[in-house]
This record gives C-alpha cells, sequence and structure tokens, in this order.
C-alpha cells in the first residue's frame, strides 16, 4: 500500500465544506457504482487479481478525490478528501473532464499518459488492469450515471460534455 | 475456420483489438480485419485484464462476420520447449470459433497448425523477423504462409525487391510502435525481470514497472527498479520500455537514448506507395491501447484508403496526439537514414 501524497492536498480553509461534500455524495456514489457493477458483471473478470485493491482517484481541479475498491460483492466509491487520502495500491491524478472521458471511452489513457495529463503512482499493474476492465464496457458509463438521475443528471452531464468540447 | 473469407481486396486494413468491445469499435470504424488473442502467454500483448476468452473470440467472430470484417489471431510467441500444448489448445480453439487466419511464429507452433488444420490460413508474425526472400520462401515452402508482415527495418524499394520473389502477400505495419529491434529475438525485458517477451508475451511487464514522481512534477519510469528514463516536468513521455530509455554513459554523460527514441511510426504519406510497391495490408499496431485510439485511427487509415482507391489523394487527419512521445516519423521506410 502507499502512502498518499501530500502534494494533492485542498487549499486550506476549504476543510468543512469539503468534508461535508464527500458524507453527501457518499450514498450517490455508492448508488453509481453498485448500478454500474450490476449492468457490466463482465468487467470484473478483468481486474479479478485487483478486485480487493484500493484506487485513488485525483480529479486535479476538484476539492476531493475518489476512492473506489472494485469488489464485485460489494464494490465501493467514495468520496475522500484531498489532504485525507486511504492508503491506496493505485492512484490516477488528472483533469476531472479527461478523467471522465478516460472512463467513457472517449479518450485514450496511453496517449493522456504520453502527454503527462494523467498521472499514475502505486502498483501499475492495478491501474493497466482497471483501464482494461473499463475500456472493455460498452456505451457510456457517464451516460448512464446521468440516466440514473434522471433530467438533472443528464443536464449536468450535458454541461460536462460541453465542457470538455464533445458537444 | 472460415474457409470463405476473401483476402483478395489489397489495402486490406488490419487492426488491433485487446478487448471485444475494440474489437466491436474496429468493425465499426471500418476495419477489414481485427487481430486479437487469448489470455495467455500464446500472443505478445499478454497484459493483465487485456485480451480475449474463447467464449468472447467466439462471439467476436460472429460480430465480425456478420458484417463482412475478418477476425486473425494471433499465436505469435514461442512455446518454450516441451511446453506446446497452451499454443496447440490455442490453435484448435481458434479453429473452432471460425478465426479467418493464424498470425504465427514459431516454427513448430506453424507446423500443427499445417498438419493438423490444412484448410487454416497461416499469416507470419513480425515476430518471425523475416526479412529476406530467402527466409520468407522457407515458411511459404514448409507450413503454407500465405502472408508475411514485414519487420520495420526495409526500405519501401527493398519491399518492392522482395515482394517480386516471394509467393505470399505482403503486410506492412504502418501506424504505431517504431520496432527496430530484431524482432522475437529481443531479451532485454528478460534479462531485467525474468519474463520472457517472446515466451511469456509481455515487453515490460506492468507488474515490474512504477513511475515516480518527484516534487518539481519531474518523473522517473523505473523497470524491476532500475531507472530506464526521465521526464522533465513538462516532457512528454514514452512507454517503459527498455529499449526506449535514456541513459548515462562515460561518453554521454547528459543521457541518451541509446537504442531508440520514444517515437511512434506513421506512413499515412506513404500508402499509395506501398500498395504501389505491392504491400498487400496495412496493420495498425495498438492492442493495449484504449477503443478511443482504435476509433480514431481506424477511421482515419479507412478513409485514407478509401480515397487511394478512388484515385484521390489520402487525407488523413494529425494523429500525432496518439502517438508515443508525442512524435511520429516514416522510419526505415522512407529512408535508413531516419535518425
Amino acid at each position: 500500500m502507499n502512502a498518499p501524497d501530500a502534494a494533492v492536498g485542498p487549499p486550506p480553509g476549504r476543510m468543512m465544506p469539503v468534508g461535508l461534500m464527500c458524507t453527501a455524495l457518499r450514498p450517490v456514489l455508492g448508488r453509481v457504482v453498485r448500478r454500474i457493477a450490476a449492468h457490466h458483471p463482465e468487467m470484473f473478470a478483468r481486474i479479478a487479481p485487483y478486485e480487493t485493491a484500493d484506487f485513488v482517484i485525483v480529479p486535479k481541479e476538484l476539492p476531493f478525490a475518489l476512492h473506489l475498491r472494485p469488489e464485485p460483492s460489494a464494490p465501493m466509491l467514495r468520496a475522500v478528501p484531498k489532504d485525507r487520502l486511504p492508503p491506496f495500491h493505485a492512484c490516477i491524478e488528472g483533469r476531472f473532464l479527461l478523467l471522465l472521458e478516460l472512463v467513457d471511452g472517449e479518450s485514450d489513457g496511453d496517449a493522456a499518459f504520453f502527454s503527462r495529463d494523467l498521472t499514475i503512482s502505486g502498483n501499475t499493474e492495478a491501474v493497466v488492469s482497471l483501464r482494461n476492465a473499463l475500456d472493455d464496457i460498452d456505451g457510456s458509463v457517464a451516460q448512464e450515471t446521468a440516466d440514473l438521475f434522471g433530467p438533472p443528471g443528464r443536464a449536468v452531464l450535458n454541461i460536462l460534455r460541453r465542457r470538455s468540447g464533445r458537444q | 475456420m472460415n474457409e470463405t473469407s476473401d483476402f483478395s481486396a489489397a489495402g486490406e486494413l488490419v487492426c488491433p483489438a485487446g478487448t471485444p468491445a475494440a474489437l466491436r469499435t474496429a468493425v465499426d470504424a471500418g476495419a477489414d480485419s481485427v487481430y486479437c488473442g487469448f489470455r495467455n502467454a500464446t500472443n505478445a500483448r499478454n497484459f493483465p485484464g487485456l485480451n480475449f476468452t474463447a467464449e468472447e473470440l467466439e462471439a467476436s467472430v460472429a460480430y465480425a462476420h456478420a458484417r463482412g470484417a475478418r477476425v486473425l489471431l494471433a499465436l505469435n510467441t514461442y512455446p518454450p520447449a516441451g511446453k506446446v500444448g497452451l499454443w496447440r489448445d490455442a490453435a484448435d480453439i481458434g479453429v473452432r470459433a471460425g478465426v479467418d487466419a493464424f498470425i504465427v511464429a514459431d516454427m513448430g507452433v506453424a507446423h500443427y497448425i499445417a498438419e493438423t488444420h490444412p484448410g487454416a490460413r497461416l499469416h507470419l508474425s513480425v515476430q518471425a523477423a523475416a526479412s529476406s526472400p530467402e527466409a520468407i520462401r522457407y515458411y511459404c515452402q514448409h507450413f503454407g504462409v500465405r502472408r508475411v508482415v514485414l519487420p520495420r527495418i526495409l526500405t519501401i524499394p527493398e519491399i518492392r525487391e522482395i515482394k517480386r520473389e516471394i509467393p505470399c502477400e505482403i503486410e506492412t505495419f504502418v501506424f504505431g510502435n517504431h520496432g527496430l529491434m530484431v524482432e522475437g529475438r529481443c531479451s532485454l525485458t528478460n534479462w531485467l525481470t525474468g519474463q520472457s517477451t517472446n515466451m511469456d508475451g509481455v515487453c515490460s511487464p506492468a507488474s515490474d514497472v512504477t513511475y515516480e514522481r518527484e516534487a518539481d512534477g519531474s518523473m522517473r519510469s523505473c523497470l524491476a527498479g532500475f531507472t530506464i528514463d526521465a521526464f522533465g516536468p513538462e516532457e512528454n513521455a514514452g512507454y517503459p520500455t527498455i529499449c526506449k530509455g535514456r541513459y548515462v554513459a562515460p561518453h554521454r554523460p547528459e543521457g541518451y537514448y541509446a537504442f531508440e527514441e520514444p517515437v511512434s511510426l506513421n506512413l499515412g504519406r506513404l500508402l499509395p506507395e506501398l500498395m504501389a510497391a505491392g504491400v498487400h495490408a496495412f496493420k495498425i499496431e495498438g492492442r493495449q491501447r484504449s477503443k478511443s485510439y482504435v476509433r480514431s485511427v481506424v477511421s482515419n487509415f479507412r478513409r485514407a484508403v478509401d480515397d487511394i482507391r478512388a484515385g484521390a489523394e489520402p487525407n488523413l487527419a494529425d494523429l500525432v496526439a496518439l502517438t508515443e512521445g508525442q512524435k511520429e516519423t516514416q522510419g526505415a521506410f522512407k529512408s535508413k537514414k531516419w535518425r
């Protein structure tokens, strides 16, 4: 397990709002990951050796990170404050919209790595397994997630896609 | 085995797929053929989370055939002595799944398929490193090889000369890894990690790769604990392979690329010359890459080949953002003085 990197911590003075935000997001993210796991059970075979591994995903411009454990029977996705990252096996860091595009199969992870827009640390094999598992999902994970929350979810996704130039 | 596959059209676009979703993406983007491998050491992209099960291959073949595309199964590694069972089983499964051809490197694997499945079509992998008419003719004569994938070390005039002297089709890489090593013979990964690129099917296994980030944003890529390159905060990176590492030596204390630079092959502008030289099929490298890469590269080369067939100038979009090190070259195909 790797120790968290202090360099990814949030600006001082935002601790409480971020903590509250993470708490508020917890049931939402839990619902999202359970839905994706239920709809795409085949992805777990590709990440089987790392199904109990802890992944930390750090969107650079957001005040919190995501903690993912892709365990088939109890998948976990939660928001965590950047200054209180849990111990992790692998960490993936990049702009939020880039991470969204990678999950959605709209950007290439290797290209983002070559251009230094994507940073990985910790267990490289775990990261490669996760990437390949997600890339074998047909359709849009982001769209599925948005659909889960109805018109408001779709509206948020449309805004994000406009910002990334995909609409 | 699909005996009715039509491989006759020159300019065949042979595209990579590391997952069933990537295969469907390649077919939908206009691939004539898609190559893929099993989740084991029988192919040279034996990466974690990548590749196909027997069931996935069978479903993927059905998907491709329903849309007029072919599936080529890569069995392009070398079995260790006395351990040929995995490769033979893979060939048998491929035949049952209805693949259109096998891409092989090892003579024993080629012999098994030729003897056991005489209707099967054999392509000689670049991993066989057959670059002379004599070597290629040997594989054609003894194993019935119908196509050779040429190493990326030949100029177009040299390819034209070879074509005149061999009885099979030629396939060349047109995009992706530059691949200047004597392919199928490289032991650099084995030297550091104990795993063999050519027998275990993995170059720079991810389990041995680490990236060390410094406070100033610079990064070191390491294989089995050895630093093989270091990148400044804004510097483009390459794959963590020894052949593309940057090393310090007494005569080059500033560090230099001792083998080759992190740069990708892009022969988009040479497609007409390659076709005129007798190249039958164009191969896009990258089974380890994403659906996004497959979609972009395949659709671009599809348009280019269609333009050429229509007598127009090929119009290729800029693909440099997808290339290793964000740099591209025409390599030896243009000139042996490319460096």
